[in-house]
C-alpha cells in the first residue's frame, strides 16, 4: 500500500509540475517546475528499484542540466519579464494537437497493454555487476556505447567553447 | 473502475507507469509548439526525453527483468539530452548576443 500512495503523489507531481512547467508566465519559474518534475522521476526510478539510475538523474539532470538553464536565462532573460507566447491562434492548434496526442496513445495504452507483465520481484542490481555490463565487449555488454559517449561529450565540450567564446 | 481496482490493490500496472509518463511529453509538445523563446522551447525537450527515458526502463522494468537494455537506453539517453543541452545553452548564448533576443521569430540569420 505504500507503494501505490508513493507512486500516486509522484504521479500527481509530474502531472501538474509539467503542465504548469510549460505554461508558467515567467521562464525562470518554468525552469523551477521542471526541476520538481526531474525529481519526481528520480523517484520513479527509485520505486522500480533501479538505484543507479536515480543517483544519475539527479546528479546529470537535477545538478548539472538544471544549472545550465539557470545561468542561461539568468544571461538572457530581463528579471520579472513575461515570456512571449505565440498567437492564441498558434496556441489553440498546439493544445488541440496535445490533446489528440494524447487521446490517441492514451486509447491505444489503455485497450492493448492488459497487464502483459506483472512486477517480478528483481533482485538489486550490483555495482559490481554494472560495471562488467558497462565495461564488457560480449553480448549483452556496452563498452562501445560507453567509449561513444565518451567521445560525444569531447566533442560537445570542444563544440560549446568554440561557440560561445567570445570573438 | 477495473484499471483503478488493479492499482489499489497489487502491484502498481504498467499502464500508470505509462500515462504518467505519456502527460509528461504531451505537455512537452504543447510548450514545444506554443511558445517563441528558445530556453522554453528547450525546457520542453527536456520534457520529451524524459518521459522517453520513463517508457525505457519501465519497459525493461516489466517485460524483461534481469535484463539491463533499457536501462543502459535509459542511461545513455541522459548522457546525450545533457550533451544536447550544454550545446544547445552555448548557441543560444551566442545568438543572444547577436541579436540580443532569444526569440525564434526573429532568429532569420546565424550570422552576419
Amino acid at each position: 500500500m505504500a507503494q501505490q500512495i508513493i507512486f500516486f503523489v509522484l504521479a500527481a507531481i509530474i502531472a501538474i509540475f509539467s503542465i504548469l512547467a510549460v505554461t508558467a508566465k515567467q521562464i525562470i519559474r518554468s525552469a523551477t517546475y521542471l526541476l520538481f518534475v526531474l525529481l519526481a522521476t528520480a523517484g520513479l526510478y527509485l520505486l522500480l528499484g533501479y538505484n543507479y539510475l536515480f543517483a544519475v538523474q539527479i546528479a546529470v539532470y537535477a545538478g548539472g542540466v538544471m544549472v545550465l538553464f539557470i545561468f542561461a536565462i539568468l544571461l538572457t532573460n530581463r528579471p520579472g519579464e513575461n515570456v512571449k507566447t505565440e498567437l492564441p491562434v498558434r496556441r489553440v492548434a498546439a493544445g488541440l494537437t496535445a490533446l489528440a496526442g494524447l487521446a490517441f496513445c492514451g486509447h491505444i495504452i489503455y485497450w492493448n497493454i492488459k497487464r502483459v507483465g506483472d512486477l517480478v520481484a528483481q533482485s538489486d542490481i550490483t555495482p559490481q555487476q554494472l560495471g562488467h555490463s558497462m565495461l564488457g565487449t560480449d553480448k549483452y555488454q556496452y563498452l562501445l556505447p560507453f567509449e561513444t559517449i565518451s567521445i560525444l561529450l569531447l566533442a560537445c565540450i570542444v563544440g560549446a567553447i568554440m561557440i560561445a567564446r567570445k570573438r | 473502475m477495473d484499471l483503478l481496482n488493479n492499482i489499489l490493490s497489487g502491484s502498481i500496472p504498467m499502464e500508470a507507469y505509462l500515462g504518467v509518463s505519456l502527460i509528461m511529453f504531451f505537455a512537452g509538445v504543447y510548450g514545444f509548439l506554443s511558445r517563441r523563446s528558445m530556453l522554453m522551447i528547450l525546457i520542453s525537450i527536456e520534457l520529451m526525453l524524459n518521459a522517453a527515458d520513463i517508457n525505457f526502463v519501465v519497459f525493461n522494468r516489466y517485460l524483461f527483468p534481469g535484463h539491463l537494455e533499457g536501462f543502459y537506453f535509459a542511461l545513455f539517453t541522459i548522457a546525450i539530452a545533457a550533451c544536447e543541452t550544454a550545446v544547445a545553452i552555448a548557441i543560444i548564448i551566442n545568438i543572444y548576443r547577436n541579436l540580443t533576443s532569444v526569440e525564434v521569430g526573429n532568429l532569420d540569420q546565424m550570422k552576419e
